[in-house]
Protein backbone atom coordinates (compact mmCIF):
# COMPACT_ATOMS: atom_id res chain seq x y z
CA UNK A 1 0.00 0.00 0.00
CA UNK A 2 1.35 3.26 -0.71
CA UNK A 3 -1.22 5.44 1.56
CA UNK A 4 -0.07 6.98 4.66
CA UNK A 5 -0.06 4.76 8.00
CA UNK A 6 -3.12 6.58 9.72
CA UNK A 7 -4.16 8.33 6.14
CA UNK A 8 -7.87 7.96 5.06
CA UNK A 9 -9.20 6.79 8.48
CA UNK A 10 -11.92 8.42 10.52
CA UNK A 11 -12.06 8.72 14.23
CA UNK A 12 -15.59 8.21 15.88
CA UNK A 13 -15.91 9.41 19.80
CA UNK A 14 -18.30 8.93 22.14
CA UNK A 15 -18.14 10.14 25.52
CA UNK A 16 -19.78 9.47 28.58
CA UNK A 17 -19.49 12.93 31.57
CA UNK A 18 -20.07 12.15 34.95
CA UNK A 19 -21.11 16.26 36.31
CA UNK A 20 -21.24 15.70 40.34
CA UNK A 21 -23.87 17.85 41.44
CA UNK A 22 -23.76 20.75 44.00
CA UNK A 23 -26.53 19.26 46.28
CA UNK A 24 -25.65 19.94 50.33
CA UNK A 25 -27.06 16.30 50.54
CA UNK A 26 -26.53 12.98 48.72
CA UNK A 27 -28.82 11.62 46.59
CA UNK A 28 -30.52 9.05 48.86
CA UNK A 29 -29.98 10.17 51.90
CA UNK A 30 -29.57 13.07 54.19
CA UNK A 31 -25.95 12.91 55.15
CA UNK A 32 -23.12 15.84 54.24
CA UNK A 33 -21.62 16.15 50.55
CA UNK A 34 -18.21 17.64 51.39
CA UNK A 35 -15.25 17.10 49.91
CA UNK A 36 -11.94 16.40 51.85
CA UNK A 37 -13.81 15.11 55.72
CA UNK A 38 -12.22 12.70 57.77
CA UNK A 39 -13.29 9.11 56.72
CA UNK A 40 -16.72 8.00 56.86
CA UNK A 41 -18.03 11.28 58.87
CA UNK A 42 -19.88 12.32 55.53
CA UNK A 43 -21.39 8.51 55.38
CA UNK A 44 -25.28 7.97 56.64
CA UNK A 45 -26.70 4.33 57.91
CA UNK A 46 -27.89 4.23 54.27
CA UNK A 47 -24.80 5.25 52.48
CA UNK A 48 -22.92 2.60 54.39
CA UNK A 49 -26.15 0.26 53.31
CA UNK A 50 -27.11 -0.98 57.06
CA UNK A 51 -29.68 -3.25 56.74
CA UNK A 52 -33.10 -1.69 57.60
CA UNK A 53 -32.27 1.27 55.92
CA UNK A 54 -34.49 2.55 52.88
CA UNK A 55 -32.79 5.50 50.56
CA UNK A 56 -35.23 9.04 50.00
CA UNK A 57 -35.00 10.74 46.49
CA UNK A 58 -32.77 14.88 46.78
CA UNK A 59 -35.47 16.40 45.39
CA UNK A 60 -32.67 18.93 44.56
CA UNK A 61 -30.76 16.56 42.43
CA UNK A 62 -33.81 15.99 40.43
CA UNK A 63 -34.41 19.50 39.89
CA UNK A 64 -30.76 20.04 38.85
CA UNK A 65 -31.39 17.43 36.38
CA UNK A 66 -34.04 18.60 34.46
CA UNK A 67 -32.72 22.06 34.69
CA UNK A 68 -29.80 20.98 32.62
CA UNK A 69 -31.92 18.68 30.14
CA UNK A 70 -34.40 21.56 29.31
CA UNK A 71 -30.87 23.97 28.98
CA UNK A 72 -29.76 21.13 26.47
CA UNK A 73 -32.96 21.29 24.68
CA UNK A 74 -33.89 18.21 25.97
CA UNK A 75 -36.82 16.01 26.00
CA UNK A 76 -37.88 16.01 30.61
CA UNK A 77 -39.12 12.37 31.20
CA UNK A 78 -42.41 12.95 32.88
CA UNK A 79 -42.14 9.33 34.86
CA UNK A 80 -38.22 8.34 35.98
CA UNK A 81 -37.37 4.97 37.67
CA UNK A 82 -33.63 4.26 39.06
CA UNK A 83 -32.61 0.52 38.37
CA UNK A 84 -30.03 -1.27 40.16
CA UNK A 85 -26.82 -1.97 38.28
CA UNK A 86 -25.43 -5.23 40.24
CA UNK A 87 -21.51 -5.63 40.63
CA UNK A 88 -19.15 -6.11 43.59
CA UNK A 89 -16.35 -4.19 44.86
CA UNK A 90 -16.04 -2.97 48.55
CA UNK A 91 -16.65 0.36 48.01
CA UNK A 92 -20.14 -0.12 47.09
CA UNK A 93 -21.54 -1.69 50.32
CA UNK A 94 -25.19 -2.50 48.81
CA UNK A 95 -23.75 -4.64 46.21
CA UNK A 96 -25.35 -2.45 43.43
CA UNK A 97 -25.62 1.12 42.39
CA UNK A 98 -28.87 2.86 42.40
CA UNK A 99 -28.75 4.08 38.58
CA UNK A 100 -31.19 4.92 35.79
CA UNK A 101 -31.31 3.12 32.89
CA UNK A 102 -34.70 2.67 30.94
CA UNK A 103 -36.32 6.17 31.96
CA UNK A 104 -33.66 8.63 32.73
CA UNK A 105 -34.63 11.67 33.68
CA UNK A 106 -33.23 13.46 30.58
CA UNK A 107 -34.05 12.04 27.43
CA UNK A 108 -32.28 12.90 24.51
CA UNK A 109 -31.23 16.62 23.87
CA UNK A 110 -28.31 18.43 21.94
CA UNK A 111 -25.48 20.90 22.52
CA UNK A 112 -23.36 23.11 19.54
CA UNK A 113 -19.85 22.97 19.54
CA UNK A 114 -17.34 25.63 17.51
CA UNK A 115 -15.00 23.80 15.46
CA UNK A 116 -11.48 24.64 15.11
CA UNK A 117 -11.76 25.83 11.36
CA UNK A 118 -14.71 27.77 12.28
CA UNK A 119 -18.32 27.03 11.89
CA UNK A 120 -20.43 25.07 14.43
CA UNK A 121 -21.43 21.38 14.77
CA UNK A 122 -24.72 20.17 16.77
CA UNK A 123 -23.66 17.14 19.17
CA UNK A 124 -26.57 14.83 19.76
CA UNK A 125 -26.84 13.81 23.50
CA UNK A 126 -28.68 10.89 23.80
CA UNK A 127 -29.45 11.23 27.48
CA UNK A 128 -28.98 12.21 30.91
CA UNK A 129 -29.39 9.75 34.01
CA UNK A 130 -28.60 10.24 38.17
CA UNK A 131 -27.11 8.07 39.57
CA UNK A 132 -25.18 7.61 42.69
CA UNK A 133 -21.37 7.82 43.43
CA UNK A 134 -19.43 4.77 44.95
CA UNK A 135 -16.80 5.57 48.11
CA UNK A 136 -13.04 5.38 47.50
CA UNK A 137 -10.85 2.13 48.37
CA UNK A 138 -7.22 3.08 49.58
CA UNK A 139 -4.92 -0.10 48.88
CA UNK A 140 -1.66 1.83 50.41
CA UNK A 141 -1.86 1.90 54.51
CA UNK A 142 -2.67 -1.52 55.68
CA UNK A 143 -0.56 -4.44 54.83
CA UNK A 144 -2.90 -7.10 53.14
CA UNK A 145 -6.19 -4.99 53.49
CA UNK A 146 -7.87 -2.34 51.89
CA UNK A 147 -8.93 0.66 53.94
CA UNK A 148 -12.38 2.03 52.80
CA UNK A 149 -14.20 5.69 53.07
CA UNK A 150 -18.26 5.76 52.01
CA UNK A 151 -17.76 9.55 52.31
CA UNK A 152 -18.25 10.03 49.05
CA UNK A 153 -20.89 7.23 48.25
CA UNK A 154 -24.04 8.44 47.49
CA UNK A 155 -23.11 11.77 46.10
CA UNK A 156 -25.35 12.64 43.07
CA UNK A 157 -23.78 12.51 39.77
CA UNK A 158 -25.34 13.29 36.63
CA UNK A 159 -24.49 10.91 33.93
CA UNK A 160 -24.44 12.85 30.35
CA UNK A 161 -24.40 10.39 27.65
CA UNK A 162 -23.33 11.71 23.79
CA UNK A 163 -23.87 9.83 20.66
CA UNK A 164 -20.60 9.26 18.90
CA UNK A 165 -20.98 12.48 16.26
CA UNK A 166 -17.63 13.54 17.34
CA UNK A 167 -14.52 12.89 15.44
CA UNK A 168 -11.12 14.13 17.18
CA UNK A 169 -9.43 14.87 20.43
CA UNK A 170 -9.99 18.81 20.17
CA UNK A 171 -13.93 18.26 19.52
CA UNK A 172 -14.39 16.14 22.57
CA UNK A 173 -12.27 18.44 24.10
CA UNK A 174 -14.67 21.15 22.84
CA UNK A 175 -18.37 19.10 24.21
CA UNK A 176 -16.53 18.77 27.21
CA UNK A 177 -15.74 22.91 27.85
CA UNK A 178 -19.42 23.56 26.71
CA UNK A 179 -20.53 20.94 29.40
CA UNK A 180 -18.23 22.54 32.11
CA UNK A 181 -19.69 25.73 31.55
CA UNK A 182 -23.15 25.03 31.32
CA UNK A 183 -23.04 23.20 34.49
CA UNK A 184 -21.16 26.02 36.19
CA UNK A 185 -23.89 28.42 34.71
CA UNK A 186 -26.63 26.67 35.84
CA UNK A 187 -24.58 25.97 39.09
CA UNK A 188 -25.90 22.36 39.17
CA UNK A 189 -21.74 21.96 39.75
CA UNK A 190 -18.62 23.39 41.40
CA UNK A 191 -16.91 21.59 38.15
CA UNK A 192 -14.09 21.88 40.43
CA UNK A 193 -12.25 18.99 37.93
CA UNK A 194 -9.28 18.78 40.39
CA UNK A 195 -11.72 17.46 42.78
CA UNK A 196 -13.29 15.37 40.38
CA UNK A 197 -16.09 17.30 40.01
CA UNK A 198 -16.45 15.82 36.28
CA UNK A 199 -14.78 12.90 34.95
CA UNK A 200 -15.50 11.39 31.61
CA UNK A 201 -15.27 7.81 29.89
CA UNK A 202 -14.12 8.08 25.99
CA UNK A 203 -15.30 5.53 23.30
CA UNK A 204 -13.18 5.26 20.28
CA UNK A 205 -13.49 3.50 17.46
CA UNK A 206 -12.18 4.23 13.69
CA UNK A 207 -13.47 3.29 10.07
CA UNK A 208 -12.49 4.06 6.39
CA UNK A 209 -13.41 7.85 5.84
CA UNK A 210 -16.41 7.83 3.99
CA UNK A 211 -17.64 4.57 5.61
CA UNK A 212 -20.86 4.97 7.71
CA UNK A 213 -21.03 1.40 9.73
CA UNK A 214 -19.09 2.21 13.18
CA UNK A 215 -15.39 -0.17 13.83
CA UNK A 216 -15.60 -1.82 16.84
CA UNK A 217 -14.93 0.89 20.00
CA UNK A 218 -12.93 0.80 23.18
CA UNK A 219 -13.68 2.38 26.65
CA UNK A 220 -11.10 4.84 28.37
CA UNK A 221 -12.69 5.41 31.61
CA UNK A 222 -12.40 7.98 34.63
CA UNK A 223 -10.39 10.69 32.76
CA UNK A 224 -10.12 13.38 34.53
CA UNK A 225 -8.83 16.38 32.65
CA UNK A 226 -9.23 18.15 29.39
CA UNK A 227 -5.55 17.33 28.42
CA UNK A 228 -5.45 13.78 29.20
CA UNK A 229 -8.82 13.24 27.35
CA UNK A 230 -7.40 14.61 24.37
CA UNK A 231 -4.27 12.59 24.60
CA UNK A 232 -5.67 9.59 25.15
CA UNK A 233 -8.05 9.73 22.39
CA UNK A 234 -5.33 10.68 19.69
CA UNK A 235 -2.79 7.77 20.89
CA UNK A 236 -6.04 4.95 21.48
CA UNK A 237 -6.80 6.63 17.48
CA UNK A 238 -3.31 5.71 16.70
CA UNK A 239 -3.12 2.22 17.87
CA UNK A 240 -6.22 1.21 16.63
CA UNK A 241 -5.46 2.52 12.99
CA UNK A 242 -1.92 1.18 13.12
CA UNK A 243 -3.31 -2.12 14.45
CA UNK A 244 -5.43 -2.82 11.37
CA UNK A 245 -3.07 -1.48 9.01
CA UNK A 246 -1.01 -4.30 10.00
CA UNK A 247 -4.39 -6.40 9.72
CA UNK A 248 -5.25 -6.94 13.02
CA UNK A 249 -8.25 -6.43 14.88
CA UNK A 250 -9.85 -4.28 17.32
CA UNK A 251 -11.16 -6.12 20.19
CA UNK A 252 -14.10 -4.19 22.20
CA UNK A 253 -12.46 -3.90 25.51
CA UNK A 254 -12.14 -1.48 28.34
CA UNK A 255 -8.46 0.35 28.45
CA UNK A 256 -6.83 2.44 31.39
CA UNK A 257 -4.96 5.48 30.31
CA UNK A 258 -1.70 6.06 31.80
CA UNK A 259 -1.24 9.73 31.89
CA UNK A 260 2.25 9.25 32.78
CA UNK A 261 3.56 6.79 30.07
CA UNK A 262 0.63 8.60 28.03
CA UNK A 263 -0.38 5.15 26.90
CA UNK A 264 -3.65 3.21 27.32
CA UNK A 265 -3.45 -0.64 28.38
CA UNK A 266 -6.16 -3.37 28.44
CA UNK A 267 -7.82 -3.77 31.95
CA UNK A 268 -6.58 -6.91 34.20
CA UNK A 269 -9.34 -9.32 35.04
CA UNK A 270 -12.15 -8.18 33.12
CA UNK A 271 -12.20 -11.51 30.95
CA UNK A 272 -15.67 -12.21 32.01
CA UNK A 273 -17.96 -9.54 30.12
CA UNK A 274 -19.90 -7.35 32.18
CA UNK A 275 -23.52 -8.56 33.64
CA UNK A 276 -24.89 -6.05 35.64
CA UNK A 277 -28.27 -7.65 35.85
CA UNK A 278 -30.40 -4.60 36.21
CA UNK A 279 -33.81 -4.34 37.13
CA UNK A 280 -36.16 -2.11 39.05
CA UNK A 281 -34.84 -0.63 42.30
CA UNK A 282 -37.58 -2.30 44.79
CA UNK A 283 -37.03 0.37 47.27
CA UNK A 284 -38.01 3.58 45.07
CA UNK A 285 -40.85 4.32 43.75
CA UNK A 286 -41.38 5.79 40.11
CA UNK A 287 -40.36 9.87 40.42
CA UNK A 288 -42.85 11.96 38.84
CA UNK A 289 -41.81 15.40 36.92
CA UNK A 290 -45.33 17.52 36.68
CA UNK A 291 -45.34 20.15 34.64
CA UNK A 292 -45.08 23.39 37.53
CA UNK A 293 -41.91 21.33 38.33
CA UNK A 294 -40.12 21.87 34.54
CA UNK A 295 -42.21 25.32 34.45
CA UNK A 296 -40.55 27.00 37.34
CA UNK A 297 -37.05 25.76 36.14
CA UNK A 298 -37.77 26.58 32.75
CA UNK A 299 -38.39 30.61 34.63
CA UNK A 300 -35.14 30.51 36.39
CA UNK A 301 -32.95 29.08 33.69
CA UNK A 302 -30.03 31.82 33.74
CA UNK A 303 -28.44 33.21 30.82
CA UNK A 304 -26.58 30.41 29.31
CA UNK A 305 -22.54 30.54 27.68
CA UNK A 306 -23.87 31.53 23.97
CA UNK A 307 -25.82 34.08 24.98
CA UNK A 308 -23.30 35.48 27.19
CA UNK A 309 -20.51 35.91 24.65
CA UNK A 310 -22.76 37.85 22.48
CA UNK A 311 -23.79 40.28 25.23
CA UNK A 312 -20.28 40.68 26.00
CA UNK A 313 -19.56 41.62 22.98
CA UNK A 314 -21.96 44.00 22.09
CA UNK A 315 -21.98 45.07 25.03
CA UNK A 316 -18.07 45.66 25.92
CA UNK A 317 -17.02 45.67 22.13
CA UNK A 318 -14.89 42.19 23.04
CA UNK A 319 -13.58 40.12 20.23
CA UNK A 320 -14.93 36.39 20.04
CA UNK A 321 -11.83 34.85 21.83
CA UNK A 322 -11.89 37.48 24.76
CA UNK A 323 -15.26 37.00 25.32
CA UNK A 324 -15.06 33.11 24.70
CA UNK A 325 -12.19 33.34 27.02
CA UNK A 326 -14.50 35.14 29.76
CA UNK A 327 -17.56 33.19 29.19
CA UNK A 328 -15.95 29.41 30.19
CA UNK A 329 -17.15 29.65 33.97
CA UNK A 330 -20.01 31.50 34.94
CA UNK A 331 -17.31 33.03 38.11
CA UNK A 332 -15.06 34.68 35.28
CA UNK A 333 -18.05 36.47 33.94
CA UNK A 334 -19.16 37.74 37.09
CA UNK A 335 -15.86 39.05 38.19
CA UNK A 336 -15.24 40.57 34.39
CA UNK A 337 -18.72 42.56 34.67
CA UNK A 338 -17.77 43.82 38.39
CA UNK A 339 -14.33 45.04 36.97
CA UNK A 340 -15.70 46.57 34.16
CA UNK A 341 -18.49 48.55 36.19
CA UNK A 342 -15.76 49.79 38.61
CA UNK A 343 -13.24 50.71 35.99
CA UNK A 344 -15.78 51.41 33.07
CA UNK A 345 -13.67 50.28 30.45
CA UNK A 346 -14.73 46.68 29.31
CA UNK A 347 -11.97 45.63 26.71
CA UNK A 348 -9.00 46.81 29.61
CA UNK A 349 -11.04 45.02 32.11
CA UNK A 350 -10.55 42.08 29.46
CA UNK A 351 -7.69 42.20 29.05
CA UNK A 352 -6.63 42.48 32.48
CA UNK A 353 -8.44 39.09 33.86
CA UNK A 354 -7.49 37.43 30.43
CA UNK A 355 -4.43 38.32 30.95
CA UNK A 356 -2.98 39.26 34.49
CA UNK A 357 -5.07 37.48 36.28
CA UNK A 358 -5.29 34.44 34.61
CA UNK A 359 -1.56 33.80 34.28
CA UNK A 360 -1.48 34.64 38.26
CA UNK A 361 -3.91 32.05 38.48
CA UNK A 362 -2.58 29.62 36.37
CA UNK A 363 0.76 29.92 38.24
CA UNK A 364 -0.36 28.95 41.20
CA UNK A 365 -2.87 26.36 40.10
CA UNK A 366 -5.52 28.84 41.91
CA UNK A 367 -9.56 29.11 41.37
CA UNK A 368 -11.34 32.28 41.15
CA UNK A 369 -13.14 32.20 44.15
CA UNK A 370 -10.02 32.23 46.17
CA UNK A 371 -8.23 34.99 44.79
CA UNK A 372 -7.21 37.46 46.98
CA UNK A 373 -7.34 40.73 44.48
CA UNK A 374 -11.04 41.31 44.66
CA UNK A 375 -12.69 42.47 41.43
CA UNK A 376 -13.44 45.83 43.06
CA UNK A 377 -9.76 46.22 43.70
CA UNK A 378 -9.00 45.34 39.78
CA UNK A 379 -11.22 47.95 38.61
CA UNK A 380 -9.59 50.67 40.98
CA UNK A 381 -5.70 49.66 39.59
CA UNK A 382 -7.23 49.72 36.13
CA UNK A 383 -9.18 53.17 36.98
CA UNK A 384 -5.69 54.21 38.15
CA UNK A 385 -4.58 53.52 34.66
CA UNK A 386 -7.28 55.38 32.71
CA UNK A 387 -6.64 58.45 35.33
CA UNK A 388 -2.81 58.71 34.38
CA UNK A 389 -1.82 57.98 37.72
CA UNK A 390 -0.10 54.70 36.84
CA UNK A 391 1.78 53.51 33.63
CA UNK A 392 0.65 50.23 32.86
CA UNK A 393 3.91 48.84 33.34
CA UNK A 394 3.83 50.14 37.02
CA UNK A 395 0.40 48.82 36.85
CA UNK A 396 1.67 45.12 37.08
CA UNK A 397 4.11 45.97 39.63
CA UNK A 398 1.34 47.37 41.97
CA UNK A 399 -0.96 43.96 40.95
CA UNK A 400 1.76 41.87 42.06
CA UNK A 401 1.58 43.60 45.21
CA UNK A 402 -2.11 43.12 45.64
CA UNK A 403 -1.87 39.27 44.58
CA UNK A 404 0.96 39.41 47.58
CA UNK A 405 -1.81 40.69 50.17
CA UNK A 406 0.21 43.78 50.48
CA UNK A 407 -2.84 46.01 50.46
CA UNK A 408 -5.11 48.02 48.41
CA UNK A 409 -4.02 50.27 45.05
CA UNK A 410 -3.58 53.35 46.07
CA UNK A 411 -2.19 52.07 49.76
CA UNK A 412 0.67 50.38 47.67
CA UNK A 413 0.85 53.30 45.22
CA UNK A 414 1.48 55.36 48.22
CA UNK A 415 3.63 53.15 49.98
CA UNK A 416 6.07 51.87 46.66
CA UNK A 417 6.51 56.11 46.13
CA UNK A 418 4.57 54.69 42.62
CA UNK A 419 2.36 58.11 41.87
CA UNK A 420 3.28 59.01 38.83
CA UNK A 421 5.16 62.54 38.31
CA UNK A 422 3.01 64.78 36.23
CA UNK A 423 4.02 68.10 37.92
CA UNK A 424 5.50 70.07 34.97
CA UNK A 425 8.15 71.66 36.76
CA UNK A 426 9.67 68.58 37.65
CA UNK A 427 9.37 67.00 34.49
CA UNK A 428 10.89 70.07 32.67
CA UNK A 429 13.98 69.34 34.97
CA UNK A 430 14.37 65.87 33.65
CA UNK A 431 14.15 66.85 30.72
CA UNK A 432 16.69 69.39 30.43
CA UNK A 433 18.79 67.45 32.28
CA UNK A 434 18.55 64.57 29.33
CA UNK A 435 19.27 67.33 26.68
CA UNK A 436 21.96 68.54 28.84
CA UNK A 437 23.81 65.07 28.81
CA UNK A 438 23.07 63.44 25.36
CA UNK A 439 24.55 67.00 23.38
CA UNK A 440 25.40 65.40 20.56
CA UNK A 441 22.24 62.80 20.59
CA UNK A 442 20.43 66.45 20.06
CA UNK A 443 22.36 67.52 17.52
CA UNK A 444 21.53 64.50 15.30
CA UNK A 445 18.16 65.20 15.80
CA UNK A 446 18.28 68.88 14.97
CA UNK A 447 19.84 67.76 11.45
CA UNK A 448 17.99 64.55 10.68
CA UNK A 449 14.98 64.93 8.35
CA UNK A 450 11.30 64.99 9.73
CA UNK A 451 10.56 60.77 9.08
CA UNK A 452 13.04 60.22 10.84
CA UNK A 453 12.82 61.84 13.69
CA UNK A 454 9.95 59.70 15.81
CA UNK A 455 12.53 56.94 16.27
CA UNK A 456 14.95 59.81 17.50
CA UNK A 457 12.71 61.29 20.14
CA UNK A 458 12.19 57.28 22.00
CA UNK A 459 15.90 58.13 22.62
CA UNK A 460 14.93 61.11 24.53
CA UNK A 461 12.03 59.84 25.92
CA UNK A 462 13.35 56.71 27.15
CA UNK A 463 16.55 58.64 29.08
CA UNK A 464 13.84 60.65 30.83
CA UNK A 465 11.89 57.84 31.90
CA UNK A 466 14.71 56.14 33.38
CA UNK A 467 16.02 59.22 35.18
CA UNK A 468 12.51 59.18 36.67
CA UNK A 469 12.37 55.60 37.35
CA UNK A 470 9.59 54.75 34.94
CA UNK A 471 7.05 57.43 37.40
CA UNK A 472 7.38 60.31 35.22
CA UNK A 473 4.19 60.84 32.48
CA UNK A 474 5.09 59.90 29.62
CA UNK A 475 2.61 61.78 27.69
CA UNK A 476 3.76 65.02 29.06
CA UNK A 477 7.75 64.49 28.93
CA UNK A 478 6.85 63.82 25.27
CA UNK A 479 5.43 67.24 24.60
CA UNK A 480 8.32 68.99 26.50
CA UNK A 481 10.74 67.14 24.56
CA UNK A 482 9.26 68.23 21.37
CA UNK A 483 8.67 71.50 22.60
CA UNK A 484 12.52 72.22 23.19
CA UNK A 485 14.10 69.87 20.47
CA UNK B 1 -34.53 -26.96 28.87
CA UNK B 2 -32.11 -27.73 31.46
CA UNK B 3 -29.56 -25.01 33.24
CA UNK B 4 -26.16 -26.27 32.43
CA UNK B 5 -23.21 -26.69 35.06
CA UNK B 6 -21.20 -23.48 33.36
CA UNK B 7 -23.96 -21.51 33.20
CA UNK B 8 -24.83 -21.78 37.25
CA UNK B 9 -21.07 -21.38 37.50
CA UNK B 10 -20.99 -18.13 35.97
CA UNK B 11 -24.35 -17.36 37.81
CA UNK B 12 -22.18 -18.04 40.82
CA UNK B 13 -19.37 -15.99 39.90
CA UNK B 14 -21.49 -13.22 39.17
CA UNK B 15 -23.54 -13.73 43.03
CA UNK B 16 -19.89 -14.40 44.40
CA UNK B 17 -21.14 -17.56 45.80
CA UNK B 18 -19.25 -20.57 46.34
CA UNK B 19 -21.03 -23.93 44.87
CA UNK B 20 -19.60 -27.32 45.01
CA UNK B 21 -20.24 -29.98 42.56
CA UNK B 22 -22.99 -31.89 44.69
CA UNK B 23 -24.73 -27.96 45.42
CA UNK B 24 -24.73 -27.63 41.71
CA UNK B 25 -27.03 -30.57 41.19
CA UNK B 26 -29.52 -28.87 43.54
CA UNK B 27 -29.51 -25.69 42.63
CA UNK B 28 -29.97 -26.51 39.07
CA UNK B 29 -33.37 -28.19 39.68
CA UNK B 30 -34.17 -25.44 41.91
CA UNK B 31 -33.63 -23.09 39.49
CA UNK B 32 -34.86 -24.79 36.84
CA UNK B 33 -37.80 -24.76 38.50
CA UNK B 34 -38.01 -20.97 38.81
CA UNK B 35 -37.09 -20.45 35.38
CA UNK B 36 -40.07 -22.79 34.33
CA UNK B 37 -42.84 -20.50 36.06
CA UNK B 38 -41.05 -17.60 34.39
CA UNK B 39 -41.78 -19.20 31.26
CA UNK B 40 -45.14 -19.34 31.85
CA UNK B 41 -44.90 -15.72 33.06
CA UNK B 42 -43.23 -15.02 29.66
CA UNK B 43 -46.39 -17.45 27.77
CA UNK B 44 -48.68 -13.96 28.74
CA UNK B 45 -49.41 -11.79 25.92
CA UNK B 46 -48.13 -8.42 27.13
CA UNK B 47 -48.73 -6.60 23.98
CA UNK B 48 -50.12 -2.97 25.38
CA UNK B 49 -49.13 -3.54 28.49
CA UNK B 50 -46.77 -0.89 29.91
CA UNK B 51 -43.75 -1.86 31.86
CA UNK B 52 -44.23 -1.82 35.55
CA UNK B 53 -41.66 -0.17 37.49
CA UNK B 54 -43.18 -0.65 40.79
CA UNK B 55 -45.86 -3.54 42.43
CA UNK B 56 -47.12 0.16 44.39
CA UNK B 57 -49.25 1.97 42.58
CA UNK B 58 -47.67 5.05 44.21
CA UNK B 59 -44.91 7.92 43.80
CA UNK B 60 -42.03 8.93 44.90
CA UNK B 61 -41.76 11.29 47.98
CA UNK B 62 -39.16 13.91 47.33
CA UNK B 63 -36.81 14.98 50.35
CA UNK B 64 -35.76 18.79 50.58
CA UNK B 65 -32.14 19.21 49.88
CA UNK B 66 -30.88 19.13 53.95
CA UNK B 67 -27.98 17.67 56.01
CA UNK B 68 -29.42 16.22 59.32
CA UNK B 69 -26.73 15.71 62.08
CA UNK B 70 -26.17 12.12 61.17
CA UNK B 71 -24.94 8.95 63.99
CA UNK B 72 -21.48 9.01 64.34
CA UNK B 73 -19.27 7.00 62.40
CA UNK B 74 -18.22 5.27 65.63
CA UNK B 75 -21.54 4.86 66.14
CA UNK B 76 -22.20 3.55 63.07
CA UNK B 77 -18.92 1.24 62.41
CA UNK B 78 -19.40 -0.48 65.44
CA UNK B 79 -20.27 -3.81 64.04
CA UNK B 80 -17.62 -3.72 61.43
CA UNK B 81 -15.39 -6.66 61.56
CA UNK B 82 -12.32 -4.55 61.36
CA UNK B 83 -11.95 -0.67 61.04
CA UNK B 84 -8.79 1.36 62.06
CA UNK B 85 -7.90 5.34 61.25
CA UNK B 86 -11.80 6.00 60.33
CA UNK B 87 -11.85 3.38 57.59
CA UNK B 88 -13.24 0.50 57.18
CA UNK B 89 -11.14 -2.71 56.45
CA UNK B 90 -11.57 -5.45 53.80
CA UNK B 91 -9.05 -7.90 52.32
CA UNK B 92 -6.95 -6.64 50.03
CA UNK B 93 -8.72 -6.19 46.62
CA UNK B 94 -6.61 -4.26 43.59
CA UNK B 95 -8.55 -3.76 40.11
Amino acid sequence: MSRAVGAGWETVIGLEVHVQLATRSKLFSDAAVEFGQPPNVCASAIDMALPGTLPSVNENAIRMAVRFGLAIDAQINRRSVFERKNYFYPDLPKGYQTTQLAAPVVGAGRLRIALAGGGEREVRIHHAHLEEDAGKSLHEEFPGASGIDLNRAGTPLLEIVCEPDLRSGPEAVALLRQIHALATYLEISDGDMSQGSMRCDVNVSVRPAGDSALGTRTEMKNLNSFRFVERAIEGEAARQIALIEEGGKVVQETRLYDSEANLSRPMRGKEMAHDYRYFPCPDLLPVIIDEAFIAAERDALPELPAACRERLMREHGLSVDAANLLTAERATVDYFEQVAAVCSAGKMAANWVNGELAAQLNKTGGRLADCPVSAAELGRLIARILDGSLSGKLAKTVFADMWAGRGGVDAIIAARGLQQVRDSGAIEALVDKVLAENAAQVENYRTARPEKRGKMLGFFVGQAMKLSGGKAAPGEVNRLLREKL
Amino acid sequence: MALQPDEIARLARLAHIQVTAEECGTLTERLDAVLDMVRQLQACDTAGVEPLAHPLDAVQELRPDAVADAESPETLMRNAPAAAAGLFLVPRVLD
